[in-house]
């Protein structure tokens, strides 16, 4: 309780509210400080006092092995995870649990962790959290409260920025390899201000809306975002921006696609050391695709696509996981590989479609990273080095 | 012996101690977790305009944080290791990476003073320059010798 009430005074909130549900980041081993904090609060006996799920761990439990590291490394980090575990928390070890049957109700106030799933549950289940950190996530989960501050106030979740994206070509706008391009824009265009995106196709699906998220929590501090006709807060713009005029507007041209297409790869077309899919985790969706595109294939460096045990599990069952590893392809689950030692330890070049692998890769890999759509990734990893589809970006 | 100057701006404290060191004004927004090195407390985003300075024992002027929720555990991690920043300058309150300083007080690891200062505070002084944080949230100028 001390945590969440330090935190309540270090946001100026008045009081705490009652949250319904948790997902907590914590979990995962960055050092011994972090398992020493976990194991104190299960000395303390603590429980959650709300259901409460978990993001990725450092390893996978699924797949032993798969995850390298000294001894030291993979011990602790299992006794992280299995803290959290004594605290009552369930081990779903994935980033997108809500598409793991953790999914909460429009207006539903609840303490989310990671910053994907914090978008996520906000923009697109219409569920209310703030970023909730790092041992913020597990003490609201601990005693059912949360800082009564930001999100979870009717009054800052409305958009004051519109993004307008008529400017660009209806096909563009309906390209799977848009949305990541479209985050990671959006991320550095408005920071943390919460903007209500118009000119997206109604139909646009969970998984791209997903990508959108994570690549706008990785470049930015979005915990928000409208977009309208198509998320629950905003079945038009004007109900997006609480009937008030936005403080601005910024029309997306094309030449800032092509600007941040050109930062999302750190290094030029050539050859690839691996290819790298599910960040956020992959989806059903997201697997189906693979497979279809992957038939008759077979992958010349090492093909990971991380995910969550309970999609795999499903998509197992439909004999997609036989086809796929035939092919090359690398299951990781309860993990992915940036946050735990998994790619060659040698080096060199990663593909990706992820907006957030594709941002995160560099700088905790030390792999060089060039984006490119799922289709692309497909056939470079087929390859052994990049191969631009030339109708992907017109 | 050497004294403090007249405060050259005062912020809104988030957390209280003092905190002395080189100035270091990253030049971006940041993300400590995939953007700060929790084993050494470098910058090891090799896009950000910083990359490769380190934090440790600076007083840290970061006008913006961004990305990772995760960025908490690694300040614990570098506060565990006596390799983090001597304090945080904050251009707005950040419950995500004040909770790594939190915490480090909680488990016994040495604090850090964490202090809000509205972006856009002119910087009338140059990274490098030795400063110090007040209890009060005030930022001085260490005057050697004084």
């Amino acid at each position: 309780m001390r945590i969440v009430t330090e935190a309540a005074r270090l946001l100026g909130a008045d009081r705490l509210i009652r949250v319904r549900s948790a997902h907590i980041d914590g979990c995962l081993y960055h050092g011994d400080g972090g398992v020493e904090f976990a194991e104190r609060l299960v000395q303390e006996g603590g429980k959650v006092k709300v259901p409460t799920t978990l993001n990725v761990g450092a390893l996978d439990l699924l797949h032993p092995g798969r995850v390298r590291g000294d001894a030291h490394r993979l011990e602790m980090s299992r006794r992280l995870m299995d803290a959290y575990l004594a605290l009552g928390c369930s081990p779903t070890w994935t980033c997108a649990p809500y598409q793991s049957g953790h999914r909460p109700a429009v207006g539903e106030q609840v303490a989310w962790g990671e910053s994907n799933a914090v978008a996520f549950a906000n923009s697109v289940l219409g569920a209310r959290t703030n970023r909730y950190g790092d041992f913020l996530d597990i003490a609201c989960a601990l005693v059912g409260r949360a800082p009564h501050v930001g999100l979870h106030l009717d009054r800052a979740r409305h958009a004051t920025v519109v993004v307008d994206t008529s400017g660009l070509s209806e096909r563009l706008r309906d390209l799977d390899a848009f949305y990541p391009v479209l985050g990671s824009w959006l991320g550095r265009a408005v920071g943390d201000r919460v903007a209500v995106i118009d000119g997206l196709p109604l139909g646009t699906s969970e998984d791209r809306l997903k990508a959108l998220g994570a690549a706008a929590a990785s470049t930015g501090a979005v915990a928000l975002f409208h977009v309208a006709g198509v998320t629950p807060e905003a079945p038009t713009l004007e109900a997006a921006l609480g009937g008030r005029p936005p403080a601005e507007v910024i029309p997306l041209t094309p030449a800032d696609v092509r600007a941040t297409l050109a930062t999302l790869s750190t290094s030029s077309d050539g050859a690839i050391e691996a290819v790298a899919l599910g960040s956020p985790h992959f989806s059903r969706d997201e697997f189906r695709r693979l497979h279809g595109l992957a038939r008759g294939r077979t992958f010349f460096v090492p093909f990971y696509v991380c995910t969550g045990r309970e999609v795999l599990e499903a998509v197992a069952a439909e004999g997609l996981v036989d086809d796929l590893e035939a092919a090359g392809v690398t299951v990781v689950a309860d993990t992915c590989v940036i946050v735990a030692p998994i790619l060659p330890r040698d080096g060199g070049t990663l593909m990706t479609n992820s907006g957030k692998f594709a941002h995160y890769t560099p700088g905790t890999t030390g792999y060089g990273v060039v984006y490119g759509s799922l289709e692309e990734c497909v056939e470079s990893g087929a390859a052994g080095r990049v191969v631009r589809l030339p109708d992907t970006w017109s | 012996m050497s004294g403090t100057g007249a405060p050259i701006a005062t912020g809104r404290v988030l957390l209280s101690g003092t905190g002395r060191g080189p100035l270091l004004r990253l030049q971006a927004p940041i993300s400590f977790w995939g953007g700060v090195d929790a084993a050494t407390g470098a910058v090891c985003d090799p896009r950000h305009p910083d990359h490769g300075r380190s934090l440790t024992g600076s007083v840290a002027w970061i006008e913006s944080t961004i990305g990772s929720s995760s960025s908490s555990s690694v300040l614990l991690e570098l506060l565990r290791l006596g390799l983090g920043p001597a304090a945080l300058l904050l251009g707005r309150a950040d419950p995500i990476l004040s909770l790594g300083a939190v915490v480090a007080v909680e488990l016994g690891y040495a604090g850090i003073p964490v202090v809000e200062l509205p972006a856009g505070v002119p910087a009338r002084v140059p990274d490098g320059t030795l400063v110090e944080v007040g209890s009060d949230g005030a930022l001085h100028l260490v005057i050697a010798g004084a």
